[in-house]
């Protein structure tokens, strides 16, 4: 109850109040009453962060690393962040100018908007897509722009499309590629066509990169490696996916000096750094060889190529994705909507789903399934929705 | 050996009750094709056997001792110590044994029913093996871990919440 002295009126900013709540939330509130439900709702690693990545941090804490780092993060780590990625991904990025450590890379799209968007500027957004990248831009006073993927093109963006919906007002572009929902990748054929338009209108790309390591059958190919496009592109990305460490919070950052500079601003005064434990963490994690991260690698991409054979199998047609760990389906046959099967497969069959429809446009009409589980509650899963199709067959 | 050869392995040394049909989906081949691997692999003895891993300790009914053996033994002219690795490892209570560096030469483990049936195997077939020097014996007090598998109840719960983006 409020006091009778607090205003009443105006008491949210209308920023606030013009995004919606998730339409995730509903679906964990209903799955979370229930016993014995299979969850592939869940957007992150069945792994456990690796031990030594634990141990590291605790050691850490133990020697007393207690306190704040500098504002972009501790610079062995930047440094190691700026190796793995050149090695990795051959994008080499100074690690003193042109790098943030940041609270996950949920922090890092805030604050890469946040220093580029001014009020009513358009920001393409790619949907279906993460579910945070509108309400981000929205609440930066920017205006989000959903640009829609088919499954026709299996979810990826052309240049025909991106075209369309450029207007003198659109500053940036939005990509995230591995895309969750839909697993989809741009290979370096797709971008390419796409960093000219972008050139031509000179936009700047802000890349979701979060899902980079995830790609089973090619090896991820940033668009910051195009000719042109390293100097226009804020590259965001983290731990959280690749070594199984999203509670950890924590991602990073790459832009040119001007643009990380700015985003430092906002980062200092609203952040001030990334928690110290989780970096020291984060350091051991790519110091320590890439065994844990290939053997979680090739266990989603088995466990991908179950849950696509299996999904056809019962009938759920499904374009095999290149990455993330998300399969995403097409139920248009069964009659319902997105929402109304991810409801009634919770209700009957106790499998919990996302409805395409919380990911935006293009969404509808197919359910994100996340294979980021064990193999025994996959087939049981796929046995259960098998059932629950064969109920509602029209 | 091939990468799906390589993941079939890999994938029945941790779930040896992996159906053949759910490896085909993950490995992406065929039925046929990873039933003749295995069945490859099995007679080459590269898989020796299938078999679950049991934590004894929570069935009443089994009230078993494990020892674990130190034993230094003098190699053999022509077949080092295979011949007294052989002799050691025919007794069936012997549940595993190896060939060791460092300070002794087997390591012999070692299932009884009781301490004493342990004391037994020790003393009047162990020593009395012609090459055997000396043994250590080491009671085993608690599991935590066997096989790359932890015993502890709820360390592989699923502690994730349920749905999220």
């Amino acid at each position: 109850m409020t006091s009778p002295s607090v205003r009443k009126k105006n008491r949210l900013s209308e920023a606030v109040q013009n995004i919606r709540p998730s339409g995730i939330r509903r679906f964990f509130d209903m799955a979370s009453t229930m016993e014995d439900v299979i969850s592939l709702g869940v957007g992150e690693p069945d792994f456990v962060t690796p031990w030594n990545v634990r141990e590291a941090s605790i050691d850490s804490m133990e020697r007393g690393y207690t306190a704040y780092t500098a504002n972009p993060g501790i610079i062995e780590l930047r440094e190691a962040i700026a190796g793995y990625l050149e090695q990795q991904f051959q994008t080499p990025y100074d690690p003193e100018k042109e790098m943030i450590v940041t609270v996950g890379a949920s922090e890092a799209i805030d604050i890469a908007v946040r220093a580029t968007v001014n009020p009513g500027e358009e920001v393409i957004v790619v949907e279906p897509g993460f579910v945070s990248y509108a309400p981000i831009v929205s609440l930066a006073g920017g205006k989000p722009v959903p640009l829609g993927t088919r499954k026709e093109y299996a979810f990826k963006l052309t240049k025909e499309e991106l075209e369309s919906v450029i207007t003198p007002n659109t500053k940036a572009i939005m990509l995230s590629f591995p895309n969750n929902p839909t697993g989809a990748v741009m290979t370096k054929e797709d971008l390419a066509p796409l960093a000219d338009v972008i050139e031509k209108h000179d936009l700047l790309v802000l890349s979701d990169e979060i899902y980079a390591e995830l790609s089973y059958d090619h090896s991820h190919y940033s668009v910051a490696k195009l000719p042109g496009m390293k100097e226009r592109t804020i590259l965001i990305s983290g731990f959280s996916k690749a070594y199984a460490m999203t509670g950890w919070r924590l991602g990073f950052v790459c832009a040119p000096p001007d643009i990380t500079a700015a985003m430092l601003k906002i980062h200092q005064y609203t952040m001030m750094c990334a928690s110290t434990p989780a970096q020291f963490g984060a350091l051991e994690a790519l110091k320590s060889g890439r065994d844990d991260v290939e053997r979680m690698i090739t266990s989603y991409k088995q466990r991908r190529n179950y849950i696509v054979k299996s999904f056809s199998e019962i009938g759920l047609s499904c374009h095999s994705p290149g990455g993330a760990f998300y399969a995403f389906p097409s139920i248009e046959d069964t009659g319902m909507t997105s929402d109304e099967f991810a409801e009634g497969l919770l209700k009957e069959e106790h499998v919990a789903v996302v409805p395409g429809n919380v990911f935006g446009e293009g969404g509808e009409g197919h359910i994100r399934c996340s294979y980021a589980t064990s193999m025994e509650s996959l087939e049981t899963a796929v046995e259960r929705m098998g059932r629950f199709l064969r109920k509602h067959a029209t | 050996m091939e990468t799906h050869e390589l993941e079939i392995l890999q994938l029945v040394e941790e779930n040896g009750r992996l159906d053949v049909s759910t490896m085909a989906k993950m490995v992406d081949r065929r039925e046929d094709e990873v039933q003749a691997v295995l069945n490859k692999l099995e007679k080459e003895n590269v898989i020796v056997s299938y078999a679950a891993v049991v934590d004894w300790s929570k069935v009443e009914e089994r009230e078993g001792v494990t020892a674990m053996i130190d034993v230094k033994v003098t190699p053999q002219r022509g077949v080092g110590f295979d011949e007294v690795a052989e002799r050691i490892y025919r007794f069936p209570e012997v549940k595993a044994l190896y060939l060791v560096s460092g300070a002794y030469d087997l390591s012999v483990v070692i299932d009884g029913n009781t301490m004493s049936d342990i004391a037994g195997f020790v003393s009047e077939k162990l020593s009395t093996l012609e090459s055997v020097i000396s043994t250590t014996t080491h009671f085993r007090l608690k599991t935590y871990k066997h096989d790359g598998v932890v015993f502890e109840d709820g360390e592989d719960d699923d502690k994730r919440i349920v749905v999220s983006p």
